[in-house]
């Protein structure tokens, strides 16, 4: 791996959440300097930042963005209690000629009392549905039944999770077979209510989400959580950031009798778990795939997971900081230092500062 | 058996991690975000402007060249996959072999083109055109080793070719293949006295060397073998050359006297030259299960005690051992892109050699590393449409893995999002067709671009949309007095259907067209059908009477009395139940009340009138 390009995303505090559009060619930045920024890749490859904004009155968490279908439209979170929804509007032709574009705000979600710390969107075919959870225990679903006016957004569900939530990820599946599913992480340190993520399913019947599972197994406070792709599969995958990262396989159980009610239940397996990071690990996201599983440790390190055919987890690449200082007009030392690859090497991965690749051709 | 080991790589990120404690990241198409961040959520403040950097893992599908390479081996790899079942296994394994040689060739041209930086397609076509020796083109009994004297020189020449263009070297003595030390032997043989004996060794050698098994059969040529190289050994033992150091040399060599062979080390250059000599000196006839005995000791005895083995020696001797999942997995690791092992893979498995070598997930392997390379082809902005023929051809996930990745193809231009559309439409992947068709009637809307946008929600098949956008339509029209986009509505054709409003929209475009084309009556049928088949909504009745007006107030009759009364009862409707604004409506109301009176007495008069 190789530092391609830097960009100087120009916040003028710490960037807390990048978040890339669903295609890839627009990103999102938010910071404890209350701003959001948006970034277009142009047909040259090359980032700009086509608007700037502040969004909240506190450090602004996360940042995400909806599927295309709804448009551009854009969520964060803060630390000020607030989540809010943002939509770009067509400007003027001389914006578009200078490269700007505006976004305004559609509506504010003030019902968490404590600061609110992820912000997700329900898989499309839900509709457009907005997630939220707080510090204070609450994680609150939203729909905007008239996808044409993103004004109007009501509260559909508040699931209380007793103790503070961290994170929060919706199962990616829209198989019929697959009810509604978000697994819920929390980080308090409360040893009564050790099970720290929890699992909820929509019921048709009741109209209401239920808690379908706890996983009992991780009791350290968890930071963050996500399911895998479904791939068609009949289980599903749920990576989870803790004091290590663990990947847990969920497979639902079949029903005793057709007309039992409530959740499904599952069988609970360990896939893997890697302790490399030796460390707190605070983020956890597979790639499209979810071939590869990317999780950032308090080791300072990025480590990317993969599995062979045969199931068997290995770590195959490691991010880390060079420990230099940003020099002070503000510019990343010369990318020259890092790896850039000549045309041999690129069948083998440029090697970098560190690690000698095994070497192909003897001498 | 040694593992290839490889410790994951470490990718310093300038910049960071001298404040802060954190990365954070994000996945992205083909890359990761990665940047300074501090998940603790406190922390000193930083005046500093920090950095979002692009992190990417393959730079190789963007060289031009090796482009190229993805680019003729798709070709090759659909051609494979096309090859049917039943054809007799003879001719199977001799298109097999072809196709074979096909990648190797493609990948010399590649060599080719590159001219620097070529050590890796070097091993890549070494260890393939290995493998397509010792497991497709399997050669008949006793003649292996003629298949890998053809291997060793092919690679000796390439490697002392491309040794030549560096080195610039004027020695020949650096670049003689073993042929050559042969026929200078021979030469020098000549110059001495003729025994009988080195009369046979030159007669032998010529004989050995140039028609090796093609004009004898196995065991007569075994026979004859064993026989002379008795003599041989006979002769070393007596000391007949002791009078000729060279002869001697010669003699040991023909002999395959292992040390003696090492001295030539030079010229020999890697073990598994060494191992061919070896074998073609002592053992002409070695069947492949023998093979890996002297490959182990031949890999031993050349690289000695204190050197290690490479990893393309520890492949090659896995090869030499007939592990093919040693060698698949080994090249695996060594190579980070799956070009390699996807292709020799899928077509070992074509030649069901991926079963018989007894691997349980057999073609499970193959899948898995062709959904790889395939993956990895998909983030690119051109090389993803080879893609999706791989994924084509993987029966388990490959359809699955096509309607995650192909979502995300980024759609620039309209030229591009109906290519995969189409893509999308021919393995009826209905979900994925509705989704870009949305994500593209949304655009043109947010750009006013309503003719775009109602065409995309009607391949979407989105009723609600194309509502939604006939309303604008309509709004527009009421606003401006005319249509946009009139190509499109007048062909609407049978998608009108899709939605109430986009069919009252049609029908009503439909009206002005035979207004203007001056076919009253027609339209006439047309404007009052509306009305009275509920085809238009009760808000715009208004609107539709008033544009029966024109049509009241011609000259020649248009409404027949029938149809006179059906306008006057939906006025009567209209005005009770929509409109209270009643200045306005009520003085348009007596003009039509007025004009609908006048055209009954004339409809009455002309209908009453019998023509004579």
């Amino acid at each position: 791996m190789f530092v391609a390009k830097s960009i100087a995303a120009d916040h003028k505090d710490l960037i807390h959440d990048v978040s890339y559009d669903f295609h890839g060619r627009r990103m999102a930045t938010c910071s404890s300097d209350q701003s959001v920024k948006v970034w277009d890749k142009g047909d040259d490859g090359e980032w700009r930042c086509t608007a700037s904004w502040k969004t909240h009155s506190g450090s602004v968490w996360r940042v995400t963005w909806a599927h295309p279908e709804f448009g551009q439209v854009l969520a964060s979170c803060s630390f000020d209690r607030t989540a809010a929804v943002w939509e770009e509007i067509v400007g003027e032709s001389n914006d578009k000629q200078r490269g700007q574009s505006h976004w305004i705000k559609r509506t504010t979600l003030v019902d968490s009392r404590t600061s609110v710390t992820d912000v997700k969107f329900a898989p499309k075919h839900m509709g457009l549905m907005l997630t939220t959870c707080s510090a204070d225990g609450v994680v609150r679903i939203y729909e905007a039944p008239d996808v044409m006016n993103l004004s109007q957004w009501s509260l559909q569900h508040e699931i209380s999770c007793k103790l503070s939530c961290s994170c929060i990820s919706w199962n990616p599946s829209s198989s019929r077979a697959h009810p509604p599913m978000i697994a819920v992480g929390r980080d308090d340190s409360n040893v009564t209510y050790s099970g720290k993520v929890q699992i909820y399913e929509y019921n048709e019947n009741t109209r209401k989400y239920a808690k379908a599972e706890t996983l009992m197994t991780v009791t350290d406070p968890v930071h963050d959580i996500t399911f895998a792709p479904n791939l068609g599969r009949s289980f599903h995958v749920l990576a989870i950031a803790t004091k290590d990262v663990r990947i847990f396989k969920l497979v639902p159980l079949r029903r005793e009798s057709a007309n039992s009610s409530g959740p499904t239940k599952f069988e609970v397996q360990v896939m893997a778990q890697f302790d490399s990071h030796n460390s707190q690990v605070w983020r956890v996201s597979w790639n499209i795939t979810s071939t590869l599983l990317a999780s950032s440790g308090d080791d300072g390190c990025v480590r990317l997971w993969k599995a062979n055919y045969m199931d068997n987890w290995k770590c195959t690449g490691i991010l880390r900081g060079d420990g230099s200082p940003v020099n002070g007009s503000g510019h990343a030392a010369p990318l020259s230092a890092v790896g850039v690859p000549g045309a041999a090497q690129m069948l083998v991965g440029a090697t970098s500062a560190g690690r000698k690749k095994a070497q192909l051709m003897p001498g | 058996m040694e593992e290839v080991d490889v410790e994951p790589s470490t990718t310093l990120i300038p910049s960071a991690g001298f404040h802060r404690k954190h990365l954070g990241f994000e996945w992205g198409p083909g890359d990761l975000l990665v940047y300074e961040t501090n998940y603790k959520l406190q922390g000193p403040r930083s005046a500093g402007s920090p950095f979002v950097h692009i992190v990417r893992r393959d730079e190789d599908i963007c060289s031009p060249i090796l482009r190229k390479l993805f680019n003729e081996s798709h070709l090759i790899f659909v051609g494979l996959q096309k090859i049917k079942e039943d054809i007799p296994s003879k001719n199977k394994k001799s298109q097999f072999v072809s196709i074979s040689k096909n990648y190797r060739s493609v990948i010399r041209a590649c060599m080719e083109e590159l001219q620097q930086n070529v050590s890796i397609l070097l091993a890549i076509e070494l260890i393939w055109n290995l493998c397509e020796v010792l497991f497709i083109d399997t050669a008949p009994a006793g003649s292996l080793l003629l298949h890998l004297l053809d291997w060793v020189r092919l690679h000796k020449s390439d490697v002392d070719a491309r040794a030549r263009e560096v080195l610039q070297s004027d020695s020949p003595a650096q670049h003689q293949s073993y042929w050559d030390v042969v026929r200078n032997t021979k030469k020098k043989l000549k110059s001495h006295h003729m025994t009988p004996l080195t009369l046979e060794l030159v007669t032998f050698i010529k004989h050995c060397h140039y028609t090796y098994c093609r004009t004898q059969t196995l065991t007569e040529f075994e026979v004859k073998w064993r026989h002379w190289h008795e003599e041989c050994d006979r002769c070393l033992q007596e000391n007949t050359f002791a009078s000729n150091r060279h002869l001697e040399t010669i003699c040991k060599i023909l002999v395959g006297d292992e040390d003696t062979l090492l001295e030539q080390k030079e010229l020999l250059s890697t073990w598994y030259h060494f191992l061919v000599t070896r074998l073609l000196f002592t053992h002409p006839t070695i069947k492949p299960p023998d093979l890996h005995y002297y490959a182990q000791s031949s890999m031993n005895m050349f690289l000695g005690p204190r050197a290690s083995p490479e990893p393309l020696d520890i492949i090659l001797l896995s090869a030499f051992e007939f592990d093919l999942h040693q060698v698949i997995k080994d090249c695996s690791i060594a190579l980070n892109n799956w070009w390699f092992v996807a292709h020799l893979t899928d077509l070992l498995d074509h030649c069901k050699l991926l079963q018989s070598h007894n691997l349980h997930f057999g073609s499970n392997l193959r899948e898995f590393l062709v959904l790889e390379y395939a993956s990895g082809l998909f983030t690119h902005h051109s090389l993803w449409q080879l893609a999706v023929d791989y994924f084509d051809h993987c029966p388990e996930f490959g359809r699955v893995y096509l309607e995650l990745q192909i979502e995300r193809v980024p759609l620039d231009t309209e030229r591009k999002a109906i290519k995969v559309l189409r893509i999308c439409e021919d393995r009826q992947m209905s979900e994925q067709v509705r989704s870009i068709c949305k994500i593209m009637a949304k655009r043109a809307l947010r750009n006013n671009r309503l003719g775009s946008a109602l065409s995309w929600s009607i391949r979407a098949k989105d009723a609600a949309f194309a509502t939604l956008i006939s309303e604008r339509f309509l709004q527009d029209y009421s606003n401006k007095g005319s249509f946009t986009d009139l190509d499109l509505l007048d062909n609407l054709g049978p998608a009108m259907l899709l939605s109430d409003r986009l069919t009252f929209l049609g029908k009503y475009r439909e009206f002005h067209r035979l207004y203007g084309e001056k076919r009253f009556s027609e339209a006439a049928r047309l404007l009052l059908s509306l009305m009275t088949a509920k085809i238009a909504p009760r808000s715009l009745w208004m609107t539709l009477l008033t544009d029966a007006l024109p049509l009241l107030e011609q000259k020649e009759v248009i409404f027949s009395v029938d149809q006179t009364y059906e306008l006057m009862s939906c006025l009567e409707d209209c005005f009770s139940s929509v409109f209270q604004d009643e200045d306005i409506e009520s003085t348009k109301t007596e003009l039509l009340r007025l004009a609908l009176a006048r055209n009954l007495t004339m409809a009455i008069v002309k209908e009453g009138t019998i023509e004579t």
